[in-house]
């Protein structure tokens, strides 16, 4: 396991790379999650009457 | 194939949901891709006679610099479209890349450093390969910037949608620059018209590691682009009656 993680002496580089790869992804699904609840969020408070007054759900 | 109308899909009203189904099955292959890729990249692929194991940096490397480019285009076709057809589903789609272009892009400029390193004995050189792909971050951000900068939606699309189409002509430099110029930077490794100069099994590592990216960013924009429509759409009914908006 240690010498997989050594990679040849290569490790800090190899593991640099791959580390950022991760955190990248990890950062970008996490910011379009939290932009999604913030965004739903605002939409819900944006629109409740013209939903739910004038064409009610099977009338329209 | 002939009889789908595609521009129904034109309006966010009948993306939206095509988008909310093609998701989980854009994330699950890219996760499936993905765990097989680091396994033939990480285990299964041999140690390379000269590089040693910094090589297996060629597995993200290649990878998000492909995307990088491809992603580019991709922004600048649906640009196009936005700014040629006025659809606003192209405009989203052209918003929704952007993000994910520039993150691959910084990837690719990333784990280059970090395998010019040992390789080269240098983390940056300001050879035309690296230079074009620093321009290409730049554009990226710049995309992202100009948005910002403009309120009007409408406006905003216009104004991206000619920048993105303007740095376009990076895209090719980018991709023959190892040929035009005299570059630090190793040619080609795989070419459409040549056998690869690598080992098949570093190849596949290398293909089934592209794959997986291309179906992360195929997914995650699809789920940026829902976000912006309900941004940009708020107020529609359509948005109103989403079981999402309604019963959150």
């Amino acid at each position: 396991m240690s010498e997989f993680l050594a990679m040849g002496g290569y490790g800090f580089y190899v593991w640099s790379s791959y580390a950022a790869m991760a955190v990248v992804i990890g950062l970008e699904i996490r910011s379009v999650r939290s932009r999604r609840k913030t965004i739903v969020e605002e939409a819900r408070l944006t629109v409740p009457e013209a939903t739910t007054s004038l064409f009610p759900r099977g009338h329209a | 194939m002939a009889s789908i109308n595609w521009f129904k899909y034109a309006s966010p009203v009948t993306f939206f949901p095509l988008a909310g189904r093609l998701i989980p099955w854009f994330a699950w292959m890219a996760a499936i891709l993905a765990a097989i890729g680091l396994y033939v990249g990480l285990v299964v692929a041999p140690t390379d006679f000269q590089q040693g194991d910094a090589y297996r940096i060629i597995f993200i490397h290649v990878p998000t610099a492909w995307l990088s480019m491809f992603l580019y285009v991709v922004m600048a076709i649906w640009s196009a479209l936005a700014l040629g057809f006025n659809t606003r589903v192209s405009a989203m789609m052209a918003q929704a890349i952007a993000p994910t272009g520039a993150l691959m892009t910084f990837i690719a400029l990333w784990t280059g450093a970090f395998w010019g390193r040992p390789t080269w004995g240098t983390y940056w050189a300001w050879d035309a390969r690296m230079t074009s792909e620093l321009i290409l971050l730049f554009l990226y951000l710049g995309v992202i910037a100009l948005r910002n900068a403009i309120d009007d939606p409408r406006r905003a699309d216009r104004a991206c949608g000619v920048l993105s189409l303007v740095g376009v002509v990076n895209v090719p430099i980018i991709y023959f620059s190892v040929k035009w110029w005299n570059t630090l930077h190793q040619g080609s490794s795989i070419s459409m018209t040549a056998a690869p100069k690598m080992a098949a099994i570093m190849v596949s590592g290398m293909l089934i590691m592209s794959f997986a990216a291309w179906f992360y960013s195929i997914a995650v924009v699809l789920a940026r682009v829902r976000t912006i429509m309900i941004d940009r759409e708020r107020g529609a009914a359509w948005v109103g009656n989403l079981a999402e908006v309604k019963n959150a």
